[in-house]
């Protein structure tokens, strides 16, 4: 068979990555309190468990609550980016763009603690709302990055011909622009929220008391016998982010039918 | 356009028409457009360069010229689109110094038609009637009135992604003439489509345009497109104006070498210029030897640093294939190269004595319709061409 070899490249490389998320699923329903083959018996009980745990419950709602706000507030300001950049030419631009991707780069160790050296210079108490500042600075440069190239694939003159048939600038943008860049918006969200609820080193920094998923699941490590729970965790949140994904692709490809875009490559 | 059949977006009033019901010459008719020296700059780059012209009602007015020449600025400043750095633009008498684009009396057909992908052909149209307090049934008839007229009846519900680009074409042109605009505004509007398209929706935009009696300005850098759809055409460069008169005027006088050589085909001589007499210039071409330019056709524009010269254009001269006599004057001269076009050929000839002034020869180019079932001639015959005085532009 032709190509044999780089197919059993293939198939190795998608084994590697996927196999042990595979293992979650299968622990998470396993009776033994040891992640071990072979396997005891069939059980819900550490479903059970997660459900009645308060702690886990606190930490998803924070979670949620974080990547909610980082996304909509990164994507905002992310729109205003990308369209100033897009559309417009102003001195320092290339300086204010290399500054907002900066994130991109640093570590993000060092991100955190410089945060957190401010924050507690300034006197601000940490709480929610400093993770999700935090988070938004992180999320803003993927956002922008989307965006920028979902306002650049349209055609100036759409707006112009909004313009021309009586609308303001303002309702040319609204009518013609943002249905356009959609598509562009709603994948900065996700691509935001995705980012924020599996981030650690900022909620660990930023975060105070307050539990998220992942600074709580790494507390949770300390405990042998609590990572039965841990994997019907990360069971549930496989399946979540396979709904998600699926939705956005299901809205990327009505998005570019409707357009009459070929409908390849995308984000998601 | 009969009374039978009254045209659809027909405007009241139009151009003022005579007894006969023909439209009224376009000087007598009411200024529609007037830029009164009009510059712009984009910071150091001087775009446009003191624009004076007048573009009257119902005129089928375009902007011609090569790209970089200011023509799609000017489109646009009169769309109100550009700020102008100094100079006046009125629109039907009014000053759009501070006129916005969006309340002026225009609309503009986008070069890449800009049709808005998320809707549908209906919505495109009506996309101009947000604020048209009519009722949605009115503003319905009147969509499906608008696409009757590009010939788009029964589009609405299509997506207009999936149109081609004609039908796009079409599309923009309806979403703009529902708005009754004074003046229709088109940038380069065909270049996208394919040759056979392009002199379809040439034609259809003549018609469209006398159906409806709005001002169109057109820009392009086709000049062939110029003359085949204009009333009067600028011709721009650089900024400038270089000439502005009617399409027939332009091809068959044109201002300076430079028109003459951007408009259409000319064959260029160098002429030793020997006096003025009463009725025009006394000239010494090679090849043509000594004759008199009539005074309407010499042109005094730009001479320019290679000297003086005459023109005149292929099919101004034609070949004797037979012995019948020349109706004016005749040279001999060698056919050089012949290029086949099907319905018309063009000969290269060498007249004899061409390279008399500098030693080199100038074939000069000459079309011809080609008889059906009559051979071209061989390459190398010797040939008659026939010409007259009066055909010959003189540029010193």
């Amino acid at each position: 068979m032709r190509g044999g070899g780089l197919r059993a490249y293939a198939l190795l490389y998608l084994l590697f990555l996927y196999a042990p998320i595979l293992l979650l699923p299968i622990f998470a329903f396993n009776s033994g309190t040891i992640i071990a083959f072979p396997l005891q018996g069939l059980t819900t009980q550490w479903f059970e468990q997660m459900w009645a745990n308060a702690t886990l419950r606190r930490a998803l709602g924070n979670s949620l609550t974080i990547a909610f706000s980082a996304a909509v507030l990164a994507t905002c300001l992310a729109i205003f980016a990308a369209r100033a950049s897009t559309r417009y030419r102003f001195p320092g631009k290339g300086g204010a763009l290399g500054l907002i991707m900066m994130p991109l780069i640093l570590p993000e160790i060092i991100v955190g603690l410089s945060l957190l050296v401010v924050l507690l210079a300034v006197g601000v108490r940490l709480s929610i709302l400093t993770i999700i500042i935090g988070h938004t600075l992180i999320c803003m440069p993927y956002a922008v990055a989307i965006l920028t190239t979902a306002f650049s694939s349209l055609d100036r003159s759409l707006e112009e011909a909004a313009y021309d048939l009586g609308e303001t600038k303002w309702s040319a943008f609204r009518l013609v622009i943002l249905p356009l860049v959609m598509p562009g918006i709603i994948s900065a969200m996700l691509m935001s929220f995705t980012i924020s609820l599996d981030d650690f080193i900022i909620a660990f920094f930023m975060g105070g008391n307050e539990p998220t998923l992942p600074t709580y699941i790494f507390s949770q490590l300390r405990f042998p016998k609590s990572i039965p729970m841990i994997m019907a965790v990360g069971t549930v949140l496989v399946m979540m982010s396979i709904l998600l994904l699926a939705i956005a692709e299901y809205f990327r490809r009505r998005g570019a039918a409707r357009t009459g875009q070929t409908s390849s490559g995308g984000l998601l | 356009m009969n009374a039978r059949n009254p045209m659809p977006v027909a405007r009241e009033g139009g151009p003022a028409r005579d007894e006969h019901g023909r439209p009224t010459p376009i000087e007598t008719r009411r200024v529609m457009i007037e830029c009164r020296d009009v510059h712009k700059y984009y910071g150091d780059y001087h775009a446009l360069r003191g624009i004076d012209l007048t573009i009257r009602e119902a005129e089928f007015f375009s902007l011609l010229g090569p790209s970089g020449c200011g023509k799609t600025t000017l489109l646009r400043t009169i769309a109100g689109f550009e700020d102008i750095s100094s100079g006046v633009v009125l629109i039907d008498g009014k000053d759009m110094a501070n006129v916005p684009a969006n309340v002026r009396p225009t609309n503009m057909v986008f070069q890449s038609y800009a049709i808005f992908p998320h809707l549908t052909v209906a919505e495109n149209v009506a996309f101009g009637l947000r604020r048209d307090p009519r009722s949605r049934a009115e503003k319905a008839a009147a969509v499906e009135e608008a696409l009757a007229m590009v010939g788009l009846r029964g589009y609405g519900a299509r997506a207009a992604h999936a149109l081609s680009g004609g039908q796009r074409q079409r599309v923009a042109l309806a979403r703009a003439l529902i708005l009754k605009p004074k003046v229709l505004l088109l940038d380069e509007p065909l270049s996208a489509l394919d040759r056979k398209m392009r002199e379809q929706m040439q034609v259809e935009l003549i018609k469209l345009q006398r159906q409806v009696g709005i001002t169109f300005v057109l820009v392009t850098h086709d000049q062939e497109e110029a003359l085949v759809m204009s009333d009067r055409i600028a011709v721009m460069f650089e900024g400038e104006i270089a000439q502005l008169s009617f399409a027939e005027e332009l091809y068959t006088r044109p201002a300076s070498r430079r028109v003459a050589d951007f408009i259409g085909v000319m064959n260029f001589l160098p002429a030793r210029v020997l006096g003025d007499t009463a009725t025009g210039v006394r000239v010494d071409v090679p090849g043509f030897g000594e004759f008199e330019v009539p005074a309407a056709n010499v042109s005094r524009a730009d001479a320019g640093d290679k000297g003086p010269s005459v023109g005149f254009r292929p099919e101004a001269v034609t070949l004797l294939t037979r012995d019948a006599p020349a109706p004016d004057r005749e040279t001999p001269g060698v056919i050089e190269e012949i290029v086949y076009y099907g319905d018309m050929s063009y000969y290269d000839v060498r007249l004899d004595g061409s390279a008399r002034f500098d030693g080199q020869g100038h074939p000069i180019r000459i079309s011809m319709r080609n008889v059906f079932g009559r051979d071209l001639p061989d390459l190398g015959t010797r040939t008659r061409v026939s010409w007259s005085p009066g055909s010959v532009i003189l540029f010193r």
